[in-house]
């Protein structure tokens, strides 16, 4: 059997989140159209997501096939390790070494990157921020912060 | 007379000098990110709203206003010398402006593309300065049924005008009111699909959403196939157009102006749809038609005349209305919140020099760019020889920085990461994300004025086609979406957006 992989995958995942956001609106005080409550509006919403997620797939039954195309693995990976480590590390290390670290992680999700490249562009990176956010821009975040015991 | 009070409030507040620097700023880097290919003005706007917290609230829109209308300029410079669209509404631009660039006529093309734009920012202007005042005083009679009526118009506007297919767009949109409900109930109280997560309670934060969907995503994009960019660019000689040139872009212009102040209007990138509609207006009606494709300067010069009026005139729902068109707008709309202004017609009188002031800064940001660009045409091509692989980490980098500093929120980290992977998911699999941002926005606001008429109505569905405002709109919304469904304008349309692509 052959369909497009591209329609079923997108109308599965408007399926999925329909869903879960169905499933969340019907614990919610659902109202009257009087006076609707909270989970009014978000399950109406939620129940259409879920039948346009449904002519999705059906229609890509239907379709030809359309080739997916490569997936950049590496990048995937380290593109959404980079905001995570940065949220992990900017109360403790400070402004400084989280930026330095989005730039390292980032930078090696090229395959051409080098490594006395990525190192560069880490602290060259490293210093415009700080110079743009923190000594421009005054913003509210600590150059360093308490795990170096600062 | 009041005009030229307002206007020259308007002056006053754009030729500060603080407001000169920021509008500089702002097309400067508005024409970087246009001339780069890979981030566009939607990330780059996202990642400079930390900037604007330090920054009064007229002088953050009036840069983040030259970002916009300065991306449309530079993707114009690359379309023509390199036949890399660095946007998508200079990708008509491309097919007639490289043919120039191949026959040594480079010169001619850049300045075609620059004085037209500024010839049609300068009447969008205009347009702006004489059509605001009376649509925001018929806003203010607005209820909330027409609200309702008026949102659901933009969000099938903006499904209409999407790339692809149009249940997909549709999808896009519902899933982005959705995301926008996210947090407290604003009548009761109750929060909403928080899951646990006390950082919720006030919603996703819309940069989150922004930065992952346009930034983060589109890196992923084009780390799919990483070539080089062979950017061989051949030496730009003589700028000036000839006087026969000249002659033959007058009425493409006027048509060009009138047809993107038009279309501008429309949500969901009415200026992209204006530069093609241009383009083939002349085609069709120009002397020279048949030299179309073959590098003609009519070709360049009407559909940067229409994406430049359009792009100006984008800005008339959000100024009279508080309703954004397009993604950008969105970001706009969430600037003024975050500076305490809510968006509406209230702002014309309660911000008059906000107003005026980013009104008039349009201008002079046009003229900046003509002034800035033609000269400087060899350093923004230098540019593009920048490898990708450099830019994203900078990317990465404002964006995370970006994020953290709307709201100090480690969570909202975490979340940039998950939305970075669904917005790639939902691109590879053909959605366009610009729909979801624009419902996103539009979530709280939809749902709301639903709420309110309804009360208002004693619970009568039928207030939303009795009131003939509102009717009128939704009778619009389903003309809109009839006509996009009509065979011959669905096979147009994929036309369209085919040559866009």
């Amino acid at each position: 059997m052959t369909f497009n992989v591209k329609d079923v995958a997108a109308g599965l995942i408007f399926i999925g989140l329909g869903g879960l956001f169905a499933a969340g609106s019907i614990t919610l005080e659902l109202g009257t159209p009087l006076r609707m409550g909270p989970g009014f509006f978000p399950l109406i919403l939620a129940g259409f997501l879920i039948a346009i997620g449904a002519a999705i797939v059906l229609q890509g039954l239907q379709h030809a096939p359309a080739a997916v195309g490569l997936v950049p693995w590496r990048g995937i990976v380290l593109l959404t390790a980079a905001p995570i480590v940065f949220g992990a590390t900017i109360r403790g290390l400070g402004l400084v070494l989280a930026v330095a670290l989005v730039a390292a992680i980032s930078a090696f999700a090229s395959r051409r990157m080098s490594l006395p490249l990525a190192a560069a562009v880490t602290v060259g990176l490293t210093l415009f921020c700080v110079l743009i956010f923190h000594y421009g821009l005054s913003l509210p975040i600590r150059l360093f912060g308490p795990w170096l015991g600062t | 007379m009041d005009l030229f009070a307002n206007l020259g409030l308007g002056f006053e507040t754009a030729f500060t000098l603080t407001n000169i620097l920021y509008c500089f700023v702002g097309v400067f880097l508005g024409t970087l990110v246009g001339v780069l290919p890979g981030i566009g003005p939607t990330a780059t706007i996202a990642m400079l709203l930390p900037i604007t917290l330090a920054l009064s609230p007229v002088t953050s829109l009036i840069m983040l206003a030259g970002v916009y209308y300065g991306a449309q300029y530079g993707g114009s410079t690359t379309a023509i010398l390199v036949n890399l669209p660095g946007e998508s509404s200079s990708a008509v631009t491309a097919i007639d402006g490289y043919q120039m660039a191949r026959q040594g006529r480079a010169g001619p093309a850049l300045a075609a593309a620059a004085l037209s734009s500024f010839f049609a920012g300068t009447v969008a202007t205009l347009v702006l300065v004489l059509f605001a005042p009376p649509l925001t005083a018929i806003a203010l009679k607005f209820g909330s049924a027409e609200y309702f009526s008026l949102m659901v118009l933009g969000l099938v506007c903006s499904v209409a005008l999407a790339h692809g297919s149009i249940v997909k767009a549709i999808g896009m949109v519902v899933l982005g009111l959705l995301l926008g409900l996210v947090g407290t109930d604003i009548y009761s109280g109750t929060p909403r699909f928080a899951l646990g997560f006390p950082e919720l309670a006030d919603g996703i934060n819309f940069v989150t959403v922004a930065v992952g969907l346009f930034g983060i995503a589109e890196i992923l994009r084009n780390l799919e196939n990483e070539t080089e960019r062979d950017v061989a660019v051949r030496h730009v000689t003589g700028l000036m157009p000839t006087r026969a040139d000249l002659r033959r872009i007058v009425m493409p212009v006027l048509r060009g102006t009138g047809l993107g102040s038009i279309l501008g209007v429309l949500p969901g990138g009415g200026h992209i749809l204006a530069a093609f509609a241009a383009y083939t207006l002349e085609r069709r009606l120009g002397r020279h038609g048949a030299q179309f494709g073959k590098g003609a300067i009519e070709g360049v010069a009407a559909p940067e005349a229409a994406n430049n009026a359009g792009a100006q005139t984008s800005f008339i729902p959000l100024l009279t209305l508080g309703i954004p068109s397009n993604p950008v707008m969105a970001l706009m709309v969430g600037a003024m919140i975050i500076k305490g202004i809510v968006p509406g017609p209230n702002v014309a009188t309660e911000e008059p020099e906000l107003f005026w002031g980013v009104i008039v800064s349009m201008w002079l940001g046009n003229l900046l760019l003509v002034v800035l660009n033609l000269p400087l045409i060899g350093l923004w091509v230098r540019l593009l020889r920048i490898p990708y692989y450099i830019l994203f980490p900078a990317i990465l980098a404002f964006g995370a920085i970006g994020v953290f500093s709307v709201r100090g929120n480690v969570f909202d980290l975490y979340a940039l990461a998950l939305f970075g992977l669904l917005g790639y998911a939902l691109v590879k699999f053909d959605c366009e994300p610009a729909p979801l941002l624009l419902g996103f926005v539009l979530g709280p606001m939809l749902e709301e004025h639903l709420r309110r008429a309804m009360i208002i109505s004693r619970g009568d569905p039928l207030v939303f086609v009795q009131r003939p405002i509102s009717a009128g709109l939704l009778l619009l919304a389903v003309a809109a979406f009839a006509i996009v469904f009509l065979p011959a304008v669905a096979r147009k349309r994929e036309d369209v957006f085919h040559e866009e692509a």
